[in-house]
């Protein structure tokens, strides 16, 4: 059988063959890489308004939307609590926030369990925005309306940025379901 | 396939009190972080320690990248200068600009000695930075506008402190870890300036509005005597800020003062000087309440 096609015990995630998926990379692929994207606002540019979207929530809900069920229902409580660290925010917001966001994605996917991805771009494209405004509300910055039209342009990034980070979200999926434990 | 939350969790009572723990525990975690949130909007400083030891531990990453956006922005602004009219244009122009800031601090310095010279015994010291340091990152995702710098207790920075860069103010230290710090930006709602322009005895305040303007609002109020191009200097009322440093140039009229754009913005700038409180004992004083007395 391999004569003919070498891989034919082997599929996307490896051979199938005294190996399985390492539960260690299973797991620390999802929570790693949101920690990540909570940090990745702070250093490209030290800006004198608000431009970056959110990544660190978009990360986590491209994983929640790509592969329902692996994040459980209260990663808001700890990742969000991680990413108020590094924010800016007053302390807590992200946490509320994050958390609410799960909860909502979890109501919406009882409502309606079979989307397909331009659902999931409204869906995640709905919470960035009402996040990005709900966490303007209470940063506690004085609400101008000037500060307000500048939110626009990084809720336009942030719609515009969902699909690509979806897409690495499934690609790091794949990595992290290779089977690269030995058994036997 | 339906998502693994749309069908039964089975009939097995320990994984269907599994998934109802989950919700309670998301349902609690919201309410954590509403009770942290109003902690926080109502104690600003209650999480400084958390957060300082946080910017303590991403410092030095913060600090490479920070040094890889420098040297990548060179690189474009020496190829920008070669396609104009060779490299040192780029140079040059970045000269001028700055001999303009300094010409129109120098005017303000000017008028700032003959008011000092009428008043005996207040002089002021020119004194050397407390740390030179880069600024590391900002909160760029947040509608609160912060920049973290490479500089901390270590160094001897304070909260307080006066940070600009050879251009001009960039804000105040707001809290100290100890290698790092966060700086308040003068584009953030909440910070207020005392400012005067540099050629003539307006006062006024220059506020953060969030995007990158400022708000000039004048304390006199009567005929307004902005127009684009002035330019705005520190007054040195309030102790912090040293007299005379630039801060903003006037881009549009309005009402009760002018919209400013920001001389030194955080996104061109590379090293900045920590300088210590302009008045310190005033500070102090002011903040002592008067049935106390005051000690050293």
């Amino acid at each position: 059988m391999e004569r003919t096609d070498p891989r034919s015990r082997r599929d996307a995630y490896g051979s199938r063959i005294n190996r399985t998926h390492s539960p260690a990379l299973a797991y620390a692929v999802p929570w790693g890489t949101i920690l990540l994207a909570s940090l990745l606002p702070l250093f490209p540019i030290a800006s004198a308004a608000p431009v970056v979207p959110p990544i660190g929530l978009m990360t986590l809900v491209a994983w929640r939307l790509v592969r329902p069920g692996l994040m459980p229902v209260w990663a808001g409580l700890p990742l969000g609590a991680f990413d108020d660290l590094f924010s800016g925010q007053p302390f807590g917001s992200a946490i509320l926030l994050w958390s609410l966001a799960m909860i909502a994605i979890e109501a919406i996917e009882i409502r309606f369990p079979w989307r397909s991805f331009v659902q999931d771009w409204l869906i995640a494209g709905a919470i960035v925005a009402t996040y990005i405004v709900a966490a303007a509300v209470v940063s506690g910055a004085h609400l101008y309306a000037p500060l307000l039209a500048a939110l626009l342009p990084q809720i336009l990034l942030s719609l515009l940025l969902y699909p690509i980070i979806a897409r690495m979200i499934s690609i790091l999926d794949r990595f992290r379901l290779l089977r690269i434990w030995m058994i036997g | 396939m339906a998502p693994p939350s749309s069908r039964r969790s089975s009939y097995s009572r320990r994984a269907q009190y599994g998934v109802f723990t989950g919700y309670v525990i998301a349902g609690i975690g919201a309410l954590v972080g509403a009770v942290l949130l109003a902690l926080s909007l109502w104690r600003p400083a209650s999480f400084n320690g958390p957060r300082a030891v946080a910017g303590d531990a991403v410092a030095p990453a913060a600090t490479a990248s920070a040094n890889v956006r420098a040297e990548s922005q060179g690189l474009f602004d020496a190829i920008g200068g070669y396609l104009r009219a060779g490299s040192q244009n780029a140079e040059l122009k970045k000269e001028v600009e700055l001999a303009r800031i300094r010409l129109a601090e120098a005017e303000a310095l000017a008028q700032e000695n003959a008011r000092l010279k009428a008043l005996l015994g207040l002089y002021e010291t020119d004194e050397k930075p407390v740390a030179v340091a880069r600024l590391i990152g900002s909160t760029s995702a947040s509608a609160r506008r912060f920049a973290y710098l490479g500089a901390g207790r270590a160094d001897g920075v304070v909260a307080g402190m006066p940070v600009r860069s050879p251009r001009g103010v960039v804000g105040r230290v707001l809290e100290v870890g100890r290698d790092s710090a966060r700086v308040l930006l003068l584009t953030d709602s909440q910070s207020v300036l005392p400012v005067r322009l540099a050629q003539g005895n307006v006062v006024a305040f220059a506020e953060g509005r969030g995007d990158s303007l400022l708000r000039i609002r004048l304390v006199n109020l009567g005929i307004n005597p902005l127009k684009p191009g002035d330019v705005f200097v520190t007054s040195g009322a309030g102790g912090y800020y040293r007299p005379g440093i630039a801060v903003a140039i006037v881009a549009e009229k309005t009402e009760d003062g002018a919209l400013a754009r920001i001389i030194s913005d955080p996104a061109a700038t590379d090293y900045v000087a920590v300088e210590a409180i302009w008045q310190e004992d005033a500070l102090r004083a002011a903040q002592t309440p008067a049935a106390e007395p005051v000690t050293e």
